[in-house]
């Protein structure tokens, strides 16, 4: 296609500097972003309406000239074609001033001692990171960054976030007022998120690779046992969820045991074992795939050479395999990660407590309290894994 | 027909039967209500649900499937190139937020009801419908491409002559996976205030009353079922009438 | 007539053709020969722009392609692929009606257009014409490729190494088949191939490629006598070159009176085949027949002598 663009095009290229497309885009959104949304919302307390506030009436007058000087500077840098490691510098410094500057207005406009006002992010502050994050993920793309780097990005952004948490530049936020009343409850939600997810993959995965290699030399059990699978995965979570609880039920009330060792029909048990169903088929049919997708001469010359069925097995197919289960664990993970937010609802816990709990009084701090942390999780598993399937994968040489 | 079609079939009909007439089922239930609860759900009509409940799906799904394959044809023509790989990105990391964060996340913008489920559907809906639009549209056979542009066809040509076409089942195979994840978002929706069978599901959680529960769960789930069904045959059908399936087979 | 003047494509720092000048005649069977990388593909795909030069001209029969939208110079000129690039969604039929349909012409004559060339190329239309591409085999896909490169009676037809795919035997009947049309109705054909031996069974007029530039352009003939580089001498293979010369030329130019010993041979046959057949059978002549009929013979000396570097 490139080849199609005529040179006259080229030849514009060299007598005026282009705009990039993107960075017009971008330039649009700030502008309705600064003009047009609130900058924060300020409430009087966490549940009545707020009063929304532009940059200027957020901030103390000096600091909103810099926050609007910084966002002006970063849209220019974003609206000319300059090397991606700029753009990716000058846009993660205008989204760490706004993240500062969002801070220093919940200081600005929480009265000292009060601490029943809220002030939250309101969608221009939303909008503009946005925005500039679309600008960093534009430059990320084009740099073309190895799986190590891209880790190494993820870690630098989390420790501003850690830093300025620490910092307390947040503190006066209606999220981390949120916290700060529930601060254990968050932290044993936490854990069992945490557990949720990453139980019910591991389980998945001792059953599920197994299980994998047997349908992967039985087609009668693929025929058989890949259909159901496929069908659970269908199968809306909080369904599913539903199904478990009858059977649950009656097994925790007449089955000697059953509930002295945690199974009862609502709570962490249904929710585990759903978390599990759904993982099956990714890390089962992946296994398949990628067994499969051995090369038949390698298969061949394995066995030419006098390799056992385990031996051909353990020593070349499972680890040529190995990429494409690994993704299956990838998509397993970021699927319960977010999954595990329904178990709420049947009292399994997790970072879902907060955002139903936030939905029922209508505290949307509360909301964000739990979201935010669900779809940090998830991106980080999302970005970790991802890396990890690149850095195991053969490396494709590139074609003449 | 086939045995798993009969049986398709006998379960449609037992679920048209219970929506129709659902209080007929009220033996079946009742052996899971305790102290004399009501066996079949009893605040309002799990018809008009479970209707409401298909239409959202069925709007999300469409505006998703409209914005989506717009997108993805602007993104690969010529002058929309340059957002090519940074769209592919964006709906490759967008998928990575579940969907009941984008439910949660909906509501403190645009509120409580049925709106916001819609929106949040929507927006969900447009990342694997995207995404596989633009599988098919940039999957487009290279030599097939070349003869097309070779016999002077317009890019308007080839994009509705060829490329659309060829696309078509990986295209709907985006929409499948798009219309089960409303589906099920959709149910989580009730706790928004959304009509959906999500208020089936959690009235029986509220109440202990596990026959609403299963009730709930037992509809939603046939429903995901049968359609997730009914669009991978429609899929495999347009597979087969592009001429994909024997050409990958050979 | 094709007239290439001063053609030039650059890649940024990379000169992929450079300033290669040729005329193609009317009816004319002109083969571009190169290794990969030689700038032959690219030197093809500017004739119908589908790569647009960066400099020079192509003007056929005297009107510059550049004076009409690109879409409509290739709806008149045929073009086949390597890989046939048949629409899979599409039936043989309608593959083989697609720029008839771009140029608007009535259902009935594409309808005829389709049967005549299926007939033409030994595929039943009955039978072939709503089948899918993936029912046919490698070689019926090849045909179908060629057929509806041929379909809106193009002047000029383009091939990229159309016969690239195919097995040896299937390939020398696709061939035969090629000249027959060509000669039928006079098409002028450009042909790139990276295989000697096809750019002298096929080729009128031969042009070698190398790192873009035009290294010779001359007949078959010319090009195995005379060559003008070390490379083109390589390209046709030392070992080779008496060969080559002997396969240019049929039995019946060179079939002289006398009677000879055995089973004869066909008069349409190569002299090359001749040789090989005095060589194997121990014979110092053979006879030659015509429709079955002896019309006399070729000896050995004879071909040992025309095998010999023309002076």
């Amino acid at each position: 296609m490139a080849q199609l663009l005529s040179s006259p095009s080229d030849l514009q290229a060299a007598r005026v500097p282009r705009l990039d497309k993107l960075g017009i885009i971008i330039a649009v959104l700030v502008l309705a972003a600064v003009f047009f949304l609130p900058f924060v919302i300020s409430r009087p307390n966490r549940i009545v309406a707020g009063m929304a506030l532009p940059i200027s009436g957020a901030l103390p007058a000096l600091q909103a000239i810099v926050l609007y000087g910084l966002i002006a500077l970063g849209s220019v840098i974003g609206l000319l074609r300059v090397p991606s490691l700029w753009r990716l510098a000058s846009s993660f410094v205008v989204v760490l001033s706004l993240c500062l500057f969002l801070g220093g207005a919940a200081n600005f406009l929480t009265p000292e001692g009060n601490t029943v006002a809220r002030v939250s992010p309101g969608a221009g502050f939303w909008v503009l990171v946005f925005a500039f994050a679309l600008i960093a993920a534009d430059a990320l793309v084009r740099l073309r960054l190895g799986p190590l780097a891209r880790i190494g990005v993820l870690l630098l952004v989390a420790a501003a976030i850690a830093a300025m948490l620490w910092a307390g530049v947040w503190q006066n936020l209606s999220i981390l007022k949120e916290y700060a009343n529930r601060g254990a409850a968050f932290w044993a939600e936490a854990r069992t998120h945490v557990a949720l997810a990453f139980g019910s993959l591991a389980v998945a995965t001792v059953i599920g690779v197994p299980v994998g290699i047997l349908c992967y030399r039985r087609s009668s059990v693929r025929a058989a046992l890949l259909p159901v699978l496929n069908m659970v995965q269908t199968i809306p979570s909080i369904a599913l969820f539903g199904l478990l609880i009858a059977p649950l039920a009656w097994l925790a009330a007449n089955v000697p045991g059953a509930s002295a060792v945690g199974i009862s029909g609502i709570g962490t048990a249904p929710a585990m074992i759903a978390l599990f169903a759904y993982s099956l088929l990714p890390i089962v049919s992946n296994t398949v795939i990628g067994l499969d997708g051995v090369d038949a001469s390698v298969k061949d010359a394995a066995r030419g050479m006098g390799m056992t069925d385990n031996q051909v097995l353990f020593g070349v197919e499972l680890p040529l395999a190995f990429p494409v289960i690994l993704t299956g664990i990838r998509i397993v993970l970021v699927q319960n990660i977010g999954l595990a937010t329904i178990a709420a609802l049947i009292g399994g816990g997790g970072f879902g407590v907060f955002v139903f709990q936030g939905i029922g009084q209508t505290a949307m701090d509360l909301v964000l309290l739990g979201a935010v942390p669900t779809v940090a999780l998830a991106f980080v598993a999302a970005v970790v894994l991802d890396a990890l399937v690149e850095l195991v994968s053969p490396k494709r040489v590139p074609s003449a | 027909m086939t045995p798993g079609a009969i049986v398709r079939l006998a379960i449609l009909i037992l679920l048209l039967a219970f929506l129709l007439a659902p209080q007929s089922f009220a033996p079946v239930f009742a052996p899971l209500t305790r102290f004399g609860a009501p066996p079949i759900y009893n605040q309002g009509s799990l018809l008009d649900i479970t209707l409401s409940h298909l239409w959202i799906t069925f709007l999300a799904t469409l505006a998703s499937t409209i914005v989506a394959v717009g997108l993805s044809i602007l993104v690969t023509r010529p002058f929309g190139k340059e957002f090519l790989s940074l769209s592919r990105s964006l709906a490759n990391v967008g998928q990575t937020f579940p969907p009941v964060a984008v439910l949660a996340l909906a509501v403190p913008v645009l509120g409580f009801g049925t709106e916001p489920t819609l929106i949040a559907l929507f927006l969900y809906g447009l990342l694997p419908i995207f995404e596989n639009a633009l599988t098919g549209l940039t999957n487009v056979p290279r030599d097939v491409d070349e003869a097309a542009r070779g016999m002077g066809m317009t890019g308007w040509q080839r994009l509705v002559g060829v490329e659309l076409p060829l696309a078509l089942p990986v295209i709907l195979s985006g929409i499948r996976v798009a219309a089960v994840i409303s589906l099920a978002t959709a149910t989580i929706g009730s706790t928004v205030a959304a009509r959906t069978l999500g208020e089936v599901i959690i009235a029986g959680l509220t109440t202990s009353n596990t026959a609403f529960v299963l009730q709930g769960g037992l509809i939603v789930g046939i429903l995901a079922v049968l359609l997730s069904d009914a669009l991978s045959a429609l899929e495999r059908l347009l597979a087969r009438r592009a001429g994909l399936t024997r050409r990958a087979e050979a | 007539m094709i007239e290439i003047d001063g053609l030039t494509k650059t890649y940024e720092a990379t000169t992929v053709v450079d300033h290669v000048s040729l005329t193609i005649e009317k009816g004319e069977i002109c083969v571009i020969v190169g290794t990969s990388g030689s700038g032959k593909t690219t030197l093809m795909r500017m004739i119908n722009r589908l790569v647009e030069p960066t400099a020079g001209t192509v003007r056929i029969d005297g009107r510059d392609t550049r004076d009409r939208p690109a879409h409509q110079l290739r709806r008149q000129i045929g073009y086949a692929i390597q890989g046939h690039g048949l629409f899979p969604h599409r039936t043989v039929g309608q593959n083989i009606g697609t720029v008839p349909r771009l140029l608007g012409w009535e259902k009935p004559r594409i309808a005829a257009r389709v049967d005549e060339l299926l007939s033409l190329f030994q595929l039943d239309p009955a039978l072939y014409r709503d089948r899918l591409p993936s029912e046919l085999s490698g070689g019926q896909q090849q045909r179908v490729g060629v057929a509806r490169a041929l379909a809106a009676e193009p002047d000029i037809l383009l091939m990229d190494e159309p016969f690239g795919a195919l097995d040896p035997i299937i390939r020398s009947k696709a061939q035969d088949d090629l000249l027959a049309i060509q000669k039928r109705f006079g098409t002028t054909i450009v042909l790139v191939t990276h295989d000697m031996e096809e750019a002298i069974t096929l080729g009128s007029k031969i042009a070698v490629m190398d790192k873009g530039k035009l290294l010779q352009y001359a007949t078959p003939a010319e090009i195995i006598a005379r060559p003008a580089t070390d490379f083109v001498n390589q390209l046709i293979g030392t070992g080779d070159r008496p060969f080559r010369l002997l396969s240019l030329e049929t039995v019946l130019d060179h079939v002289e009176p006398g009677e000879a010993a055995g089973d004869a041979i066909d008069a349409s046959l190569s002299l090359r085949d001749a040789y090989a057949e005095c060589l194997w059978s121990g014979r110092d002549a053979i006879p030659v027949e015509e429709a079955g009929q002896r019309i006399g013979r070729v000896t050995l000396s004879r071909l040992t002598a025309l095998a010999a570097r023309p002076q």
